[in-house]
């Protein structure tokens, strides 16, 4: 397939046109042909004839008749001044008469009517016509290669202008394809001259219909990527805001464990720089996951999966983290032998964050319980202080911290969770559990 | 000089706290608007070192709420966001200054005592009086060019006194300047250093106006 539209539209038009001319020529050429050989013949027959008719009224002798080139106003210096041949033969088959330049062969042996036989060569088309009375056969041929010369002649010259014409038509083909593909090229043109930072629409008033759906569709894109690209400014900025306070932090710990002359200062500071670190880090991990959040989103594709198995391994770094208080990681029973089909990315960054602010949020010794409740949700519950009633809405905003807040919490977990929960169409559900503790439920569509 | 510092990120607040008190400010610490406004109230700071992110507001609501009710403190904001729009906003808000994070302590400290200086209208970064001369950045006391040692609450109550000389300032007042809400004090700790201080520069450095207070003597007097 031919890649340019321009390039593609020119050759069906040409080969369109060419088909059409050679079709019209032929059409002309058979028809210029049965013309050609209807009034030709129609002379042949009008000269035997003739020729008979004269020899008949005596006004010619057979014995000494020479035939002169028929009557027919012929340009002497035309190629048809030779035309018609004639014979005049005695029914016992002697020569009596021939018109000059005659073979001596006798044109056709047949019976009245017309006939085509080769003699030295030459092709000839005769009429045969016999007088009764004087007992002789009027034979007058024809020459075939003249009439084909005729017929090509007139091909040719339909044919000839074509030389010229031809070139120039394609050039006109050319232009006139480039002329309509105009408002195309306007468009690429245009296209091809923005930055990389215009997204504006382009505008649609003016394009041609056909054009119209490109373009609704690249405004489309353009609106989109526009939106994406805000998005991720907004959250770089937003990033490089959240960390310039953990930095802050940091610096300003290292600056006192350099200056004071106290060992218990020291020690304390540089323990809120382990913390510091680690929350840092744990923040950096955070804002990236929202990322693929966003990301995955677009790309990750659904499977099954086996929610016993695959909670356990998402978590099982947090198990960890909460023996080390004495607490325990559940896993209910309501989770064995579930399968669901979701985006394993997604639900697995879900369910990390949720398990790791319940962990966070745990007392000593309290458990964190998983499990999986009949209106298709994964439910993490811990034993924690909960939330007052007047945070919970805003629990997913990123970078809200509550009253409640762990020492390593970012603001960054329940958002997470929130945004992959909608990426999967699903909910996330936050309640406080009664008498005390957290729940929160993702709800699977 | 008294301190509130407003953040709500434990480990910056703590370093704040630690790094101003090591600078000889007397520090405290909010970790909210409410706990800010009300403490605020209670008055007695001399300058307020104000984040942005607060989570039960932002520093600007702060601003507006104290300088709305007359409240001069004054106040340097730390902003995170260190764009034009928002320094803008926040000197426009009221603020007196403001510093991008993360910053050094000891530019946090020197802006604060350039606030307070500037907002007792002073012209110097040092304080003299009657041949006694303080140098906060330094924490040195000399008195006719020769180095007196202090103690670090004994140099702030002297530095309380020498900001206003002739002026009357309690005990509950030089407490407050001496301890943050979280030091217990001493109920005659007050007493002891002012007797340190004479001890070092003369019986007649402070003078004692019974029933209400203590206060230096006018200088030339």
């Amino acid at each position: 397939m031919m890649r340019s539209l321009k390039g593609r539209l020119f050759i069906i038009l040409v080969v369109m046109t060419g088909l059409v001319w050679l079709s019209a020529t032929a059409w002309i050429y058979l028809n210029t042909r049965a013309e050609v050989e209807r009034v030709l013949d129609a002379r042949l027959m009008e000269a035997a004839r003739m020729v008979s008719s004269l020899i008949d009224s005596q006004e010619i002798d057979v014995a000494t008749a020479t035939l002169e080139p028929p009557a027919i106003a012929v340009d002497p210096r035309s190629p048809y001044e030779r035309q018609l041949t004639c014979q005049i033969w005695s029914l016992t088959g002697s020569l009596i008469g021939r018109s000059d330049g005659a073979p001596n062969q006798r044109l056709s042996d047949h019976a009245d009517g017309f006939a085509e036989r080769v003699i030295d060569g030459r092709a000839w088309r005769v009429y045969a016509v016999t007088n009764t009375k004087l007992g002789v056969q009027v034979l007058v041929g024809d020459n075939l290669d003249i009439r084909a010369r005729l017929v090509r002649d007139v091909v040719k010259g339909l044919l000839l202008p074509m030389v010229p014409i031809v070139p120039t038509l394609a050039a006109l083909i050319w232009f006139g394809v480039g002329r309509g593909m105009r408002p195309l090229d306007q468009l690429a043109a245009g296209l091809a001259q923005r930055e990389a930072e215009n997204l504006h629409p382009i505008a649609a008033d003016h394009a041609a219909t056909e054009i119209r759906p490109v373009v609704a569709a690249l405004n489309g894109l353009f609106g989109r990527v526009q939106e994406a690209r805000e998005r991720e400014r907004h959250f770089l900025t937003y990033a490089a805001h959240e960390l310039r306070t953990p930095l802050a932090g940091l610096k300003t710990q290292a600056e006192i464990s350099l200056k004071t002359d106290q060992e218990a200062v020291r020690t304390a500071a540089l323990k809120q720089i382990v913390t510091a670190v680690d929350r840092t880090s744990r923040l950096v991990r955070q804002l990236l996951e929202t990322a693929e959040a966003e990301a995955a989103a677009a790309s990750a594709r659904s499977g099954t999966i086996r929610l016993s198995h695959f909670l356990r391994e998402t978590v099982a770094d947090q198990a960890g983290r909460i023996e080390a208080t004495g607490g325990r990681l559940v896993f209910d029973a309501s989770l064995d032998g579930v399968e669901i089909v979701s985006k394993e990315i997604l639900l697995a960054l879900a369910v990390r964050n949720l398990v790791e602010n319940a962990v966070n949020h745990s007392p000593k010794g309290g458990a964190v319980v998983l499990r999986w409740s009949p209106e298709s949700a994964i439910v993490v519950e811990d034993e924690g202080a909960g939330m007052p009633p007047g945070e919970i809405e805003r629990a997913t905003d990123r970078f809200f911290r509550g009253a409640n807040r762990s020492s390593v919490g970012s603001g960054l977990g329940l958002s997470i969770a929130k945004l992959c929960a909608e990426k999967l169409d699903g909910e996330l559900e936050l309640t406080n559990r009664a008498p005390r503790g957290f729940r929160a439920a993702l709800r699977l569509a | 000089m008294r301190i509130l510092i407003v953040e709500d990120d434990e480990i910056l607040g703590n370093g704040l706290t630690v790094g101003l008190q090591m600078n000889g400010f007397t520090a405290d610490l909010a970790t909210c608007r409410g706990d800010a406004d009300a403490a605020l109230r209670s008055g007695g700071f001399d300058a307020v070192v104000l984040d942005i992110m607060l989570p039960d507001g932002s520093g600007h609501e702060l601003l507006a709420t104290i300088r709305g009710r007359g409240d001069a403190t004054p106040v340097l904001l730390l902003t995170a966001l260190d764009t034009v729009a928002d320094r803008v906003e926040g000197l426009d808000g009221g603020a007196d200054d403001h510093l991008g994070k993360p910053f050094d302590l000891d530019e946090v400290a020197a802006r604060l005592r350039a606030l307070v200086r500037r907002a007792s209208n002073r012209p110097t970064a040092h304080l003299e009086w009657d041949g006694v001369r303080l140098d906060p950045a330094k924490m040195l006391a000399t008195r006719g060019g020769e180095d007196v040692r202090l103690s670090r609450r004994e140099f702030k109550l002297l530095h309380a006194l020498m900001e206003r000389p002739g002026t009357i300032l309690s005990k509950a007042q030089l407490e407050e300047k001496l301890y943050g809400f979280q030091e217990g004090v001493e109920s005659n700790a007050v007493e002891v250093h002012i007797h340190n201080l004479r001890a070092k520069f003369g019986r007649s450095v402070v003078e004692t106006v019974r029933g209400v207070g203590y206060r230096l003597r006018e200088a030339g007097r």
